[in-house]
């Protein structure tokens, strides 16, 4: 059980943090695709160069994990047609119901419990590509 | 603490939100939201019919500890660390959303006119908030990641997969917003 504990903080920190910059606002998806205001690019824009610049050192540095291996991101698969057709898909559905899957999870913790819905059709949705995964061009 | 009580400003989420990501790299893990999805799936017991669902979903119990922490954060934000105030949106998308019938724009985390449960019971209301998840849900795992994985994790490290697909979740967003919104709406 104790492993597990510096998880549930990882999580706690991570709740926190996206209810505190709006980010799981349904209202700040919105203003993020009408382009009317910086408030999301500047969360994420932020977010990413600091991971970044972090990624570049551990690099330099040659930092280790906690398992003694070198800190390194699992490379995601070569590919075109998943990243566009799949990205698309995910855009729609994230500027339908105002969130991507780590909100969907933080707003049942303040209380929103017809995201549980939400929730529902997202398994829905990700057990409908395991069944046609195979049939769709990657 | 009357920092911690207002909104926080992009330029402190963002960067906490790397930590987060680094954190979990550090714990020889990654920062990737939906792959839970999947992994509640296989103890739905998908695993048995469909193929994609047939792993060792043990291996991924750390990420659904993620998942719990994320939403006792959620609660402990909302309950003792936020003062009631209006979210700080621009006057564009307060004008916007009158337009479209959404009135309130901000007073709340989520518009009452998609999330309360009167809303949920209409067959509108419903539609969106099931076809929005379905959507995601399938988009996310097509693409192999949601905002997490691609957007911050998949930036940050350079990869061009990434920004393939964040170009894509941004592409479907605009599409949604500016133009099949209006029709909805």
């Amino acid at each position: 059980m104790g492993k597990y504990i510096k998880f549930l903080a990882v999580g706690i920190f991570f709740g926190i943090v996206l209810v505190k910059s709006e980010a799981v606002s349904w209202y700040r998806i919105f203003e993020m695709f009408k382009f009317q205001s910086f408030h999301m690019y500047g969360i994420i824009g932020t977010a990413v160069i600091t991971g970044i610049v972090l990624l570049l050192l551990s690099k330099q540095l040659k930092v280790k994990t906690i398992n003694g291996n070198y800190l390194k991101v699992p490379l995601k698969e070569k590919g075109l047609v998943r990243y566009v057709a799949g990205g698309i898909i995910f855009g729609l559905g994230w500027a339908l119901c105002g969130a991507c899957p780590g909100p969907m999870y933080i707003l049942v913790g303040t209380g929103v419990f017809s995201i549980l819905i939400v929730i529902l059709a997202a398994l829905l949705g990700t057990f409908t590509y395991g069944v046609l995964k195979d049939k769709l061009p990657h | 603490m009357e920092y911690i009580l207002q909104p926080w400003p992009w330029y402190v989420s963002g960067p906490i939100i790397a930590l987060i990501m680094f954190t979990l790299l550090y714990f020889g893990r990654t920062f990737g939201m939906s792959s839970n999805l999947r992994t509640l799936c296989s103890i739905g017991g998908a695993g048995k019919h469909v193929g994609f669902f047939d792993f060792d979903w043990k291996s991924q119990r750390w990420n659904l500890v993620v998942v719990l922490g994320a939403i006792i954060g959620g609660f402990i934000a909302h309950q003792f660390l936020s003062n009631p105030i209006d979210i700080n949106l621009s006057e564009g998308t307060i004008t916007d959303l009158t337009a479209l019938g959404f009135d309130n724009a901000g007073k709340s985390l989520l518009p009452p006119e998609l999330f309360s449960w009167e809303a949920v019971f209409s067959i509108k209301g419903l539609a969106i908030l099931v076809i929005g998840g379905f959507l995601v849900g399938f988009g996310t795992r097509y693409a192999g990641g949601c905002t997490s994985g691609h957007a911050i994790t998949g930036l940050s490290s350079l990869q061009l997969p990434s920004l393939i697909a964040v170009i894509g979740f941004f592409i479907g967003g605009l599409i949604m917003i500016n133009f099949i919104y209006p029709i909805l709406f």
